[in-house]
């Protein structure tokens, strides 16, 4: 793996400089990682930028910024090394590099998406079937979505032990990922030390709103998961095969999910636009976007195929939908889907540092 | 804007107490900070603490801190150059502050790795004091207190018994104000390296300065000049030994060394000329400013070896390395035959080494050598040997306004009816000489509260 040079040496700079101020330390994650440290290896940046949350406290809190000599901006030097290691330790990574940074690409993935299932409907058309399975069978549903489930969690997996090995984490233990759930839970990272919140929207201003907008994404999306995960266990175990009625545990979770998804998708987008784009990657706001973007279509689609299932949009709507579907998790690996993965990661291996140094 | 009742000079720690009480009592303020926003808030920026007395935990704070034992501190390292009523009223006054800074914005957090030992003395700052003066200005503004930037005050114009006038500059343009109340909180004068060349001989212009390129005590000297009440020797100030590679100004905290313990100090001469052992080192900190400033060309040079280089929190700057020490003196341009002899006769009069301990007075002494290494004294064998340049970094001067417990300034023995000072330049007041950590920013805060009472109260009054 050869991450940019550039990019480390810069955030190893500016790592350096925080390391002999410190003023920082209760902020978040990073610090007390960072403070252990006298050298900054190449696997130290890279955890220290993914244990980065980029809530900008220590930023507009630094006496070193711009136009100090020392020209101190540590949320941008972590977004980049960040960004570049999912790029880096994607699997392939090929497909990190080209659809990570690139909104345009992602677009046209979910364009795609829409096309495949439009010829899937035509294609595979059945002779019977009730409801979404009277457009495309069941059976041809699985076929279809079991492999765009797999390949996303194979690649995940392997970038995943890559990111392990890379930065020198100890052996693996399930308390630390314990808590390391138990702080992506109430996003522990954005409530700034203090608990008055995250910079991000209004310079320095404390707020909960970034806070408040993860999590309706984040459990808005896992309430969905775990609709599409109902169901199926409904179908194969129970032999009670949807369409649900509205309430059912698939429909509840499905249209409390998807609203919270669609409400946080659409403020974290006003959130980033309201936000000074120089603290984050450099080049990464339009690939960031457009993923929002997507989510939160996703999750709008799947509530307005659920409102006019009855009519006659419905086969247009099912195939936009699952469309957007099959586009969102085979990119998982390769948008900023991926960061929970490797936030979790990286926070695992901290909790280990931190009970390893006790 | 037409004139408000209260203008303060400043736009730092002090400035800002003295804002918002002077708000919240219901008068309308005007800031005329002479820095840009993004360096606004003078030296507070660079501050991490505030030293506070308390009576069992508070916030942030451990075990008590009592009012005896702060005053206590503070006689030691002034060598009793203080005004003991003034000081009582900063340290009493502390342990409202807190809760008072706490309500204000300002957000603490536990003491700092690498400060253990002021984790029941010193409430520090979450991110530092930008995180506070940040916090104070969202504060200042949601009060509707109004901040004007880079507005130079050039002139106050005293009738004998009041200020009548501020005269100031912002955008090349001139303006002048007549407010009902003045608070003065600007600042030593540090930055203008004319004035300490003026007090300290030539020898100023090899110093460095630590915070703010704005202090340059361009009120303070108006004032002065004018009769006002002065108090402070203008050679006094807080100063330490920082990294010489630090920039002229602006360093900030990250400059500082803490490896002198550890090391030997030599200077250009390659001889050495202090006790590096003397004592732990935030107490011993704020000498080695003036014991480097006292040498040729105010410059020392610390010298550690490998076994040394983990030992104390890191440098900004690495250390200058080579594998001999003849080298190391040829990269820091040393005298290379001199600094071998120091360091052989240094080595020579180290004795037993295994009780060392880099925490703690651990009374590994040298034997026999001027002067000599009271603690931490092992020999220079080990290679790499590593090596710092040292300068002397002005915090701040004491030279400043004299005021009595409301804050108010003076002309001989009559107060001026409407100025107060706050802040450092006025802690020449309690501060004659040396320096306790998180100090000035007490000092700042109480003062900058009393000041804005007062003239909030005169300006309502009036």
């Amino acid at each position: 793996m050869q991450m940019q040079p550039d990019l480390l040496q810069e955030a190893r700079r500016q790592a350096e400089i925080c390391n002999a101020c410190r003023y920082c330390e209760g902020y978040c994650s990073v610090f007390p990682a960072l403070h252990a440290e006298r050298a900054f290896s190449d696997g130290n940046l890279t955890q220290l930028a993914n244990l980065c949350h980029n809530c900008r406290g220590c930023y507009y809190a630094c006496q070193y910024t711009a136009p100090h000599e020392f020209d101190l901006n540590l949320p941008q030097a972590l977004a980049n090394v960040r960004q570049d290691s999912w790029e880096e330790l994607a699997f392939p990574r090929a497909a990190g590099k080209a659809f990570q940074q690139n909104g345009v690409l992602i677009a046209i993935a979910t364009v795609i998406g829409f096309a495949l299932l439009f010829w899937a409907a035509r294609a595979l058309a059945p002779a019977s079937g009730e409801g979404f399975y009277a457009v495309l069978s069941h059976n041809a549903m699985v076929a279809i979505f079991l492999p765009a489930f797999l390949f996303p969690l194979v690649s995940i997996a392997i970038s995943l032990r890559r990111y392990w090995r890379h930065i020198g984490a100890g052996p693996f233990r399930f308390a630390h990922l314990g808590e390391a759930l138990r702080q992506a839970a109430n996003m522990k990272n954005l409530k700034g030390g203090h608990g008055d919140g995250c910079n991000f929207e209004d310079e320095d201003r404390f707020t909960h709103a970034r806070r408040a907008v993860h999590q309706a994404v984040m459990y808005g999306f896992l309430l969905c998961f775990a609709s599409t995960s109902v169901a199926t266990v409904m179908h194969y175990l129970f032999d009670s095969p949807a369409p649900y009625g509205l309430v059912s545990l698939p429909k509840l979770l499905g249209i409390s999910g998807g609203l919270l998804l669609v409400v946080g998708c659409v403020e974290m987008i006003r959130l980033k636009l309201r936000s000074d784009r120089a603290l984050g990657a450099t080049g990464a706001f339009g690939g960031e976007i457009a993923f929002v973007g997507l989510l939160g279509f996703t999750g709008f689609s799947g509530l307005a195929l659920y409102a006019l299932g009855q009519t006659a949009v419905m086969p247009g709507l099912l195939a936009i939908h699952l469309g957007a579907v099959l586009a969102f998790f085979l990119l998982t690996p390769f948008t900023k889907m991926a960061h929970g993965f490797y936030r979790l990661t990286a926070l695992t291996a901290e909790a280990g540092r931190a009970a390893g140094s006790g | 804007m037409t004139s408000p009742d209260i203008a303060i000079i400043g736009g730092g720690n002090a400035a800002l107490c003295a804002a918002i009480t002077a708000a919240e009592a219901g008068a309308r303020v005007l800031i005329l900070e002479t820095a840009p926003k993004p360096y606004r808030g003078g030296n507070s920026r660079h501050t991490r603490n505030f030293r506070c007395m308390h009576h069992g935990p508070l916030g942030p704070l451990v075990d008590s801190y009592s009012e005896d034992e702060y005053l206590a501190d503070l006689m030691k390292v002034t060598g009793g150059k203080t005004d003991e009523g003034l000081a009582r009223l900063a340290i009493r006054t502390s342990e409202d502050c807190l809760p008072w800074m706490q309500d204000h914005g300002v957000r603490f957090q536990p003491s700092l790795s690498g400060t253990l030992s002021l984790a029941r003395t010193n409430a520090f700052f979450l991110g530092g004091g930008k995180g506070l003066v940040n916090a104070y200005y969202r504060t200042a503004e949601s009060l509707g207190v109004q901040v004007e930037y880079e507005a130079a005050v050039t002139h106050l114009e005293l009738d004998g018994e009041r200020v009548t006038r501020i005269d100031y500059t912002r955008n090349g343009e001139t303006h002048s104000i007549a407010p009902k109340a003045v608070v003065v909180a600007s600042g030593g004068f540090q930055a203008d390296t004319d004035w300490l060349a003026r007090a300290w001989g030539p020898a100023a212009k090899n110093f460095l300065i630590r915070g703010t390129p704005h202090n340059r005590g361009v009120v303070l000297a108006d004032l002065l000049g004018q009769g006002v009440e002065q108090v402070g020797d203008p050679t006094q100030c807080h100063a330490v030994a920082i990294d010489g590679r630090a920039p002229k100004f602006d360093g900030g905290i990250v400059t500082r060394l803490d490896c002198v313990p550890f090391s030997i100090v030599v200077n250009k001469d390659a001889q050495r000329f202090y006790d590096e052992g003397e004592d732990v080192w935030p107490k011993r900190y704020a000498i080695w400013g003036r014991l480097v400033a006292a040498q040729p060309d105010q410059v020392g040079y610390a010298i550690i070896d490998a076994k040394a280089s983990d030992l104390y929190m890191p440098s900004v700057f690495p250390p200058i390395m080579a594998d001999t020490l003849e080298d190391l003196a040829d990269k820091m341009g040393l005298p290379a035959a001199a600094l071998v002899q120091t360091v052989h006769t240094f080595n020579a009069a180290c004795g037993d080494t295994s009780g060392f301990h880099p925490t703690e007075l651990d009374g590994v002494t040298t034997t026999g050598l001027t002067p000599p290494k009271t603690n931490w004294a092992r020999p220079i064998t080990e290679p790499p040997f590593y090596g710092y340049s040292l300068r002397t970094g002005v915090t701040f001067t004491y030279l400043g306004l004299k005021v009595d417990e409301t804050a108010q300034c003076a002309i001989g023995n009559r107060p001026i009816a409407n100025l107060w000072a706050a802040g450092e330049t006025m802690a020449g007041s309690i501060l004659g000489q040396g320096y306790l950590a998180g100090f000035g920013m007490t000092i700042g805060t109480v003062f900058g509260r009393i000041a804005g009472k007062e003239a909030a109260a005169h300006a309502n009054a009036t």
